[in-house]
């Protein structure tokens, strides 16, 4: 068809997506092409424009900043900690909601356990000051009980459980949605056929439930391993101060407070860059795994 | 259906036993239940259900108590005393609670019905497999999704813009979710072509049958992303962290941090802890009010659009 007619025929549908376009290009794209700061000696007053460019040398500077490496080293151990101990609930609890049989009782659950998703990290933080805290609900029993000093919200020790802890009550409940998705596809013919070959109830999750999961788990667990550096800025600039830097620095936060605290904006423009392309190169590549071990991934999602 | 195992127990109370047992629901070909596996399950859900609603419970209790009572408790209140409104009536009198509420919902408003409009019409725009240009510009959308600009130059965007204290720094830069624009798009697409086929041959053009036709028959699907947009703009602080400096434009969430959790005294604001003779409420209730007051809104949207999660999300996440 010539591209004429075809201009006139879609013209409409170009006109609909232009204002998304639009903010898309200016808020998301315009920033992409800011990051040329990282490679100058930037100053807000000079601008990008007449900023001299100095090579790597912030890149330099992020490399061989120790405090940079602590909070990598940060931010990999709090998303290890939750890939172990939260990626596994939204599954377990799917399943054991799934094994709900009265509808009533399942979707009351369930519009009970998405509740927590929406509320903000603030509020859910302070939630858990209120409990936690030195001045907080349990701290209170326990002095009442004789022991002092309980409060969890300052215990750099606990601080990564604390945390974990925080994720899976706000979001572990609105996690299983997608796998009550999947487990619903799941035809109960095979179920019944299972039983007739005598497979008891744990046998059949292992043979029935748990394959019919697989695509969703490989899918989540890819997205969650590319998003590896990304670990709750929101949640811990919010316990920064009240935990300790040492604990609680991750990239995103180092970022933060290297740029816009500390007006180093080169650097931490650099810094941030270096985690933008290293998330993206991690993503790219856990499809890849994906693909080798015969998964959708994440890109079929995308580009159906 | 396999018979009972109980031989002791005679047979007319046994299909009664098993009956209640097995409830209604239960597949025929499924085993008995195991009563004790059973009250196990139903201890663990009622506590994951108690491990989300206490926490509700006390909070909201404790900001419709008296400082007498928080004083008797310790702390968060769990069983009722006197309970007034005092802590609301304070909170909303004016001040900068009340300013930040107004913040919040104004934000929220604007900000919910810009972001749903635009990303209904990208979405249908997309929609229409083979019309001009709608991969490359899918192409725009997904690669925000994978790779994002970064913190620094996009303060610093906004910055340049003028748009530091202005309420549309809170509004502008995440106005288009490309998540949310994929979901609707993939709704979209699951209608029926030949409807929107017919449409077209009466003559009507693009917008009539986005209007007409694909809105009112994807309801579910925009109440769920209007709600992600929502609860999104209502629960933003960073932005305003980031580029709002003059404490009367904060939104609420903003004052939330500063005064409830981080214990900053406001100025202005009717909330500091300097106890009133009167027996005005302060400390604990108050800040706890301020926290109900943050959860409210989230809590009277949230039973309409929830039952449509299934319909509208899940085709979306899975199929999209």
């Amino acid at each position: 068809m010539a591209f004429r007619t075809r201009l006139r025929r879609d013209g409409a549908l170009l006109l609909m997506t232009l204002p998304a376009v639009v903010l898309l290009a200016v808020f998301a794209y315009v920033p992409m092409l800011g990051n040329v700061i990282a490679w100058q000696d930037y100053s807000p007053y000079t601008g990008f424009l007449n900023s001299p460019f100095v090579g790597w040398w912030n890149f330099e500077r992020v490399f061989t900043n120790p405090l940079f490496l602590d909070a990598v080293v940060n931010t990999l151990i709090i998303s290890a900690f939750q890939i172990v101990l939260f990626f596994p609930v939204p599954i377990a609890l799917a399943l054991l909601l799934h094994s709900v049989l009265s509808p009533a009782v399942r979707t009351t659950i369930q519009s009970i356990v998405y509740l927590p998703h929406f509320f903000s990290w603030v509020i859910v933080v302070t939630i858990f000051q209120q409990i936690f805290g030195g001045a907080g609900y349990v701290a209170g029993r326990l002095r009442e009980a004789g022991s002092a000093g309980f409060d969890l919200m300052t215990d750099p020790d606990t601080f990564y459980l604390l945390i974990t802890a925080q994720v899976v009550w706000k979001d572990a409940g609105w996690g299983i949605i997608i796998f009550l998705a999947a487990l619903s596809t799941v035809n109960p013919n095979l179920y019944e056929a299972a039983v007739v070959d005598g497979a008891n109830r744990w046998r059949r999750m292992w043979h029935v439930t748990l394959p019919a999961l697989r695509p969703v788990i490989v899918l989540l667990l890819i997205l969650r391993l590319g998003d590896s550096l990304t670990v709750g800025f929101e949640q811990l600039i919010l316990q920064r101060n009240a935990v300790g830097v040492g604990v609680s620095e991750v990239l995103d936060t180092f970022v933060y407070h290297q740029g816009v605290i500390n007006g180093d904006w080169a650097f931490a423009a650099a810094a941030g860059l270096v985690k933008g392309i290293v998330s993206l190169v991690l993503v790219l590549a856990a499809n890849r795994v994906a693909h080798v071990f015969g998964e959708a991934g994440v890109y079929q999602r995308a580009e159906r | 259906m396999s018979s009972g195992k109980r031989g002791c127990i005679s047979v007319l109370s046994a299909s009664a036993y098993r009956k209640f047992v097995r409830g209604g629901n239960r597949p025929v070909w499924e085993e008995d239940p195991n009563p004790a596996g059973l009250a196990v399950k139903a201890l663990v859900l009622v506590a994951i259900v108690a491990a989300v609603l206490f926490p509700l419970y006390t909070i909201v209790l404790t900001s419709l108590s008296s400082q007498a009572d928080v004083t008797r408790a310790g702390g968060l209140v769990t069983v009722p005393g006197t309970l007034s409104l005092a802590a609301y009536e304070q909170i909303l009198s004016g001040g900068i609670v009340t300013r930040a509420t107004l913040v919040s919902i104004g934000v929220t408003a604007v900000g919910t019905v810009l972001s749903t409009v635009v990303s209904i019409l990208a979405a249908y725009g997309m929609s229409r497999p083979g019309s001009l240009w709608h991969r490359p510009i899918l192409f725009v959308f997904l690669v925000t999704m994978f790779f994002g600009a970064g913190m620094i130059p996009t303060y610093l965007l906004v910055s340049n813009l003028g748009l530091i204290d202005s309420y549309w720094s809170l509004i502008l830069p995440t106005a288009v979710s490309a998540f949310n624009v994929l979901i609707l798009r993939s709704f979209f697409m699951g209608i029926d072509r030949e409807i929107l086929d017919a449409a077209r041959v009466d003559g009507a053009n693009d917008w009539l049958v986005l209007g007409r036709i694909v809105l009112p028959m994807s309801k579910a699907a925009i109440a769920v992303v209007a709600l992600f947009y929502g609860v999104g703009y209502w629960n933003a602080f960073f932005n305003a962290m980031l580029y709002i400096n003059d404490n009367a434009k904060w939104p609420l969430q903003l004052v939330l941090r500063s005064y409830v959790l981080q214990g900053v005294t406001l100025p202005g604001s009717g909330t500091g802890q300097v106890d009133v003779d009167d027996g005005a409420v302060t400390g604990l209730p108050v800040k706890m009010a301020v926290l109900v007051l943050a959860v409210i809104p989230v809590l009277l949207v949230y039973p309409f659009v929830q039952r449509h999660f299934t319909k509208g999300v899940i085709l979306g996440a899975i199929k999209g």
